[in-house]
């Protein structure tokens, strides 16, 4: 990728709402999902700790900025921002503090009790009064046009995504992702190497947790209704995509999950309509098809077919290839 | 919750009768185990669609209700439509996924147990659902105690089903052929044993014991489309706490967690239940965890 690829990019990102006006909902989903794809995979891809529960993060920060909102009194967007900001801080705080516990887990054992995290969640924020209960709670309204509010809410999510690119892009090239990298190939070898293991794995599940703890506030302001099962902690939703995001698109890599976020969006707005209630049957086949059939998803095929061109690319799967 | 928890100390009768329902239902989870440590030992793979053939042995057995047949014949019905539909699983994707990374199959079993969830949810609806055996309950102890006599009749097939399973596998010849090859496959492979036949066998075996439990699930309290996670967790969490091919533990396990989760549902509100069901997996894993880690540090 050279400097211009990435500012046409850019143009065509911050000029999309203005082009379509009609889809501008559907384009900011667009960045919220490549946020959730890349967030995923710092630790599914980067790392190789597959995790079925990374949503509740998503799930805290829905929940607290809407409380924050709710209990403040301050003017809309600052309780917004505010209301984000913490929601961030809350996930940050409670991966730390079940990252140690639960990152000493490995393989399946970790997978999953990261699924059974997530479903505690919804569980629990389904029984819990002061937040709404299983009868969901409601943020509060944006002053103004609903178009303006697109708008908004486009660019908070487009931002967003730039920042999770751009310090995922720069926590890489460093000594974390070579870290990261060295505990997926191998955790013990790592350990013996004198890599503090359980630091670095505890940080990556706390830096997933802050981007999407940090987004749930906004998803929730934009969906404007937050359901404990189906919205915040929805894995069946969400939690679902982001991993299958990431895998189409190829894991372990910076732009897999961006091109699988956004292939998986655009074709789920496009054909989603026609299998009418049978959207979730058909998730649960395309899982099992693309998993089964497609685990190296489109970058690790690209680079298959076309080892030479792909080599600038962030090469970590041949890597791993080499070491095995 | 504490009001709960005086009732409990006050009548203790109320005790007797919840440790009993609760290991009734847990023989069903043992069931499950069984399956889920077959398919766990002979070919490393962790079936999170189990549950879900927890679940569709009990809509087999609706159909059959629905066609006015008795409930009882249900159980056989449903464990043989498992085990076919255990056979087709197998044939179209397991076998792909057998010998390769652990997150491929996990994550392919998952995709299965959703597709298979949302399936039963768009053709049956997703409400709850249970057959009335008309069978009636006896009780005890000033009707204090009660017992439902097809949650009797549930227990006891449930461990007579583990027993067969057990006899299967130490006599007869496909069973010590499953053991061979959850020994070393390689080693199976070489002595003439056709693995790829036998991973069939297990599978298909693995899913009708879910089909009768299930069957059994139907009878004794209800089913709903998305009742197989919680099924897959606890059968997961007994074959953990018990470790793999340990019978009698799995056996132990089943009962304390059946009672152990009729206690939390008692006292902390049924709508809880599910929540400590995963929590207490979530302990377990940890549990286990440090363990694990301990033994490590006495071998340095």
């Amino acid at each position: 990728m050279r400097a211009w690829h990435y500012l046409i990019i850019l143009l065509l990102a911050v000029s999309a709402p203005f082009i379509l006006p009609d889809y501008r909902t559907q384009l900011a989903f667009l960045w919220l999902m490549v946020i959730l794809a890349l967030s995923w995979d710092i630790m599914g891809g980067q790392m190789g700790y597959n995790s079925f529960g990374n949503i509740i993060f998503f799930g805290i920060g829905m929940y607290v900025c809407a409380v924050f909102q709710r209990d403040s009194g301050l003017e809309y967007f600052q309780g917004l921002l505010l209301g984000m900001g913490l929601g961030g801080l809350a996930a940050v705080i409670i991966a730390l503090i079940i990252g140690n516990a639960l990152l000493g887990m490995r393989g399946h054992y970790f997978a999953i009790g990261t699924l059974g995290l997530s479903v505690v969640a919804g569980e629990l924020a389904g029984g819990w009064d002061y937040i709404g209960a299983g009868s969901g709670l409601t943020p509060p309204l944006y002053p103004g046009e609903i178009s303006e509010r697109n708008v908004f809410f486009y660019f908070l999510f487009f931002v967003w995504a730039g920042i999770t690119f751009v310090s995922l892009w720069w926590v890489y090239r460093g000594r974390f992702g070579l870290a990261i990298n060295a505990i997926r190939d191998n955790e013990d070898k790592a350990e013996a190497m004198g890599i503090y293991t359980t630091r670095y794995k505890v940080s990556a599940w706390t830096l997933s947790a802050l981007f999407l703890g940090v987004i749930g506030g906004g998803v929730g302001n934009l969906i404007g209704f937050i359901d404990p099962k189906d919205v915040a902690f929805s894995g069946a939703t969400f939690g679902v995509w982001m991993i299958l995001m990431a895998i189409l698109g190829g894991k372990g890599s910076l732009w897999g999950p961006v091109i699988g976020a956004i292939i998986f969006h655009v074709t789920q707005e496009l054909f989603w309509t026609l299998f009418l209630g049978w959207q979730r049957v058909a998730l649960g086949l395309l899982i099992v098809l693309i998993v089964v059939f497609f685990p190296e998803g489109i970058l690790g095929w690209l680079r298959q077919r076309y080892p030479h061109r792909m080599r600038d690319a962030n090469n970590s799967t041949e890597k791993n290839k080499l070491n095995k | 919750m504490l009001d709960n928890l005086a009732i409990l100390f006050n009548t203790p009768v109320l005790i007797v009768d919840l440790m009993i329902n609760g290991m009734l239902i847990g023989a069903i989870f043992i069931l499950a185990a069984y399956g889920m440590a077959l398919v766990w030992g002979v070919m490393n793979i962790i079936n999170v669609s189990q549950g879900e053939y927890v679940m569709l042995g009990g809509y087999i057995t609706l159909v059959v209700v629905k066609l006015g047949l008795h409930p009882l014949l249900g159980i056989p019905i449903a464990a043989i439509a498992l085990y076919f539909i255990g056979w087709l699983m197998y044939r179209s994707i397991i076998y792909r996924v057998v010998d390769r990374d652990v997150f491929i199959s996990l994550l392919a079993t998952f995709g299965i147990s959703i597709f298979l969830a949302q399936l039963t949810n768009q053709l049956f609806g997703a409400d709850v659902q249970t057959i009335d055996t008309k069978l009636g309950s006896w009780s005890f102890m000033n009707s204090m105690v009660s017992l439902a006599v097809i949650k009797v009749i549930a227990f006891f097939l449930a461990l007579a089903f583990g027993f067969a399973l057990w006899v299967f596998l130490k006599k007869s010849r496909t069973g010590q052929a499953i053991r061979a090859t959850s020994q070393n496959a390689r080693a199976a492979r070489i002595l003439g044993i056709d693995t790829h036949r036998i991973y069939t066998i297990t599978y298909s075996l693995s899913a009708a014991l879910c089909g009768a439990a299930g069957s059994l699930v139907v009878m004794a309290w209800a089913v709903h489309p998305y009742i197989g996670l919680p099924y897959t967790i606890r059968s997961f969490m007994v074959v953990i706490v018990a470790g793999l091919g340990n019978l009698p533990g799995v056996i132990v396990a089943g009962l304390g967690l059946g009672a152990a989760e009729n206690f939390a549902g008692f006292i902390l509100g049924t709508e809880f239940q599910i929540a400590f069901v995963f929590l207490l997996m979530i302990f377990v894993l940890i549990w286990r965890n440090r363990r694990l880690r301990r033994r490590r540090k006495y071998l340095k």
